[in-house]
Formats: C-alpha cells, structure tokens, sequence
C-alpha cells in the first residue's frame, strides 16, 4: 500500500535522524537537505537508498540531484508509488 | 577414450607469502593541494577523510617503486628474487601501452625471465591480480609469483578540480602468491559493469592529441562521478563483499581484518555499516596518510595494518577492491 504524504514527511525525517543526526522536527518540506539539514552529497546518497528500501520506489543517481527540499524528495516518492 | 595431454600438476592451495609497499618521500598536506582550488581542509576531510598523501618524485618512478615495494615483499616472503616465475602488475599510470612495465620489473629485480604482463583492472587491478596469481599457483603454470599494484596518480590529477585534486596519491605495494599446504585463499567474486564505464573515467583519450596541435588539449585526469561512485561502492560492494565471505564460508564474526580499496573515508564508514562488522574487526584506514592510490591501496595497507600491529600474521581478512570500469573482486586471504 502506497506510503501517504505525511508518512512520507514522517519516514523521511527518521531516515535523515538516522544519518545526519538532526532532530526529526527539523526536517520540514521547505528545508533544503544541504544548506539546512547538514546532509551533504554523500548523505544524500544514503538518505536516497534508505528512501528507496522504505517506500519501496527505484531513485536514479540522475534524479537524486534534482532533490532539493525534503518537499521535492515526497513529491518525487509520492509520483513514484503511483 | 583416454586424452593424450598431460595436466599441468600445481600446489594443491595457494597463500600471500609476503608483502611490502613503498610510500614516495613527499609528504602533501591538504593546505598544498588547498592553493589551486576554493574548498578548505576541513571541506576535504569530511568529504574523503584525507589529511596527506603522498606525491611521487621525478626519480620516483613507476618502475623504481615497483621495485623497492618488490624487494620488500621477496623479503618478507623469505624467497630470494630467482624464485619468482610469474609477474604481474596492476597499474592504470604507467605511460607506455607496449610493452608491459612487468617485463622490466621481473628483469630488474633479479627474476630471471618469467612470464609478466600488466593488466588494467583500475581500483580493483590488485584483487584481479591476486586472483590470477593464485590460479597460477593452483595451476602449476608458477610457484611464486609476484604481484604489484603501482600508481602515480599525480600524474593525472587535476590540480584545479576542487572535486577530485585532493584525492589521489601515489606509490606502490606488493605481494608474494605462493603454496599453500592449507586454504589460504578464499573463491574469489568478481565482476564488472560496463554500463557505468563512464562513472569514473580518463578525461581525454590518448588519440586526441595526435589530432589536436600540442598545448590546445589539457593532459588528461582521472574524473568521476561522485554519487553514482559512492552508492554503487557502497550498497553494490557491500553485497559483493559478503558474498566473498559466504563463499570463503567465513561469519563475521570470524573476520578478524578488513581491508577495502581504500577511496574514500566516507565509503569505508558506510560498508562497515552497511556489512554489520563486528568492533572486533581491524578495518583499514590508510587513505587519511595516503589517499586513493589505485591499484596499490590494498597491499599498501595490509603492509601498515602488520606493520603497527593492528593486524598480525594468520589473521582472517576480507579484500575488496573495486573502481573503474566498472569492475570489482573480493575475496578472503590470511595474512602474511
């Protein structure tokens, strides 16, 4: 069954806690991963493969640096299970 | 109908006998490679978790530190160099196609003439040759052979690339393949995929300058593309690397050393996560005092792992290297 938006928001910012360290509630759509949540190119590299296995959906190495904003990364998800 | 062909008859194992490594005299920190691009030290350690490498010299060669890494592993084997009857070398920055740094190498070094050839496997040039050599062994076709990995990668660094000028460092390691009266040497899983032949690349074919009047073309580097590198070294090496170990039939647990192609700080960080080893387990960290040197990161670490103790002789390790092509080779190997 596909994920809704705010399980996505919610997944997302357990994944980036996980990896970056920064507090779930900090991880809003209008963040920017890199500017604001600490996650650089290499970490976003992971944040993606552990989105992919979470939500079950296939995100290409070209697509990855069009994510920039947690919103791009649940809109991106949320196309995907469609 | 029985065949006429006699077999050849080898070791019934093959073992690492010895290793030895050579570490150019320059010491490069990042505030040198810091004055040709904006980026800082801190930038470059958080990124790659190197803080030196090493730079070869003109007298530096790629011959001259195949050689003395050589000399070393004969040594530490306790051969002398008229043993060896099989030399290969991995390199991607000798600068001559023909003939094969090896022939030189096995003359120079006092083996007589044995067969020697290099082969072009990029970061994973070491493990392939480790991997022939043991066959050799198993073979009958040789008895000793002797394996380097050698680069001098400044030679194709771009010094202005504030993505990869701090990444790459030079010299050479080697080892000793031998018999083995007892598994020493695990099955090794290898492979490649050519469909990321362009993930990490030369930036310039040699033909071009044969076109192209001489000065118009900048002389090549090394290039990559950082994510696609990084989420293929780690989540696809990471499987590669346990199935080296199911196929060794080694837990983690038993692992007592691992020694990955040393790229990246960041990569090993997330293989070892990505693996669950166990704290018990040396892990190789030689890239911080000499980044990525190619083909030569492997024994160049196995050699500092015993030489500080971290690591001792009969240990269990797990290699892995992997790197352009793209093309990978794992397996496990007790320690010299």
């Amino acid at each position: 069954m596909a994920a809704t938006k705010e399980e996505i928001v919610s997944g997302l910012a357990d994944i980036v806690n996980e990896i970056a360290g920064i507090p779930q509630e900090d991880v809003k759509l209008d963040k920017s991963f890199t500017d604001d949540l600490d996650v650089d190119s290499l970490s976003m590299v992971e944040v993606v493969v552990a989105a992919e296995e979470q939500f079950g959906v296939k995100i290409p190495d070209d697509d990855v640096k069009n994510l920039k904003t947690v919103g791009n990364a649940v809109d991106y998800i949320l196309a995907a299970q469609a | 109908m029985t065949s006429k062909i006699r077999p050849s008859k080898g070791a019934p194992y093959a073992r690492i006998l010895g290793v030895g490594g050579y570490r150019p005299t320059r010491v490069v920190p990042n505030e040198e490679i810091l004055k040709h691009i904006d980026s800082t030290d801190e930038w470059i350690r958080s990124r790659s978790g190197i803080a030196t490498r090493h730079w070869a010299g003109p007298d530096e060669t790629v011959a001259e530190m195949s050689l003395a890494a050589g000399g070393k592993a004969i040594a530490d084997a306790g051969i002398s160099a008229s043993d060896i009857d099989g030399v290969i070398v991995a390199t991607v920055s000798h600068f001559k196609q023909t003939p094969a740094i090896a022939t030189e190498i096995a003359h120079r070094i006092g083996a007589g003439m044995p067969p020697a050839f290099d082969i072009s496997a990029g970061c994973a040039g070491f493990t392939y040759g480790l991997t022939l050599a043991k066959g050799m062994v198993t073979d009958g076709t040789a008895r000793h052979v002797l394996v380097i990995g050698v680069e001098r990668l400044s030679d194709l660094t771009d010094k202005e690339d504030r993505a990869t000028a701090f990444l790459f460092g030079d010299g050479a390691g080697a080892v000793i393949v031998g018999p083995s009266d007892e598994p020493a040497m695990g099955p090794t899983v290898w492979g490649s995929d050519g469909e990321k032949s362009e993930t990490i690349k030369q930036t310039v074919s040699w033909e071009v300058y044969r076109d192209t009047p001489a000065g118009d073309v900048r002389f090549p580097a090394i290039t990559q593309e950082g994510q696609s590198v990084f989420r293929w070294a780690v989540f696809e090496m990471a499987k590669v690397a346990q199935e080296a170990l199911d196929a060794a039939g080694i837990t983690a647990d038993q692992l007592d050393v691992f020694i990955p192609h040393q790229a990246n700080m960041r990569i090993i960080d997330s293989m070892i996560k990505a693996l669950k080893l166990p704290d018990h387990v040396a892990v190789a960290r030689d890239v911080e005092t000499t980044g990525n040197t190619s083909a030569a990161s492997i024994p160049l670490a196995m050699e500092r792992l015993l030489a500080t103790g971290q690591a001792k002789s009969g240990d269990t390790a797990l290699v892995i290297g992997f790197g352009a092509g793209l093309v990978y080779a794992a397996t496990v190997v007790t320690l010299p």
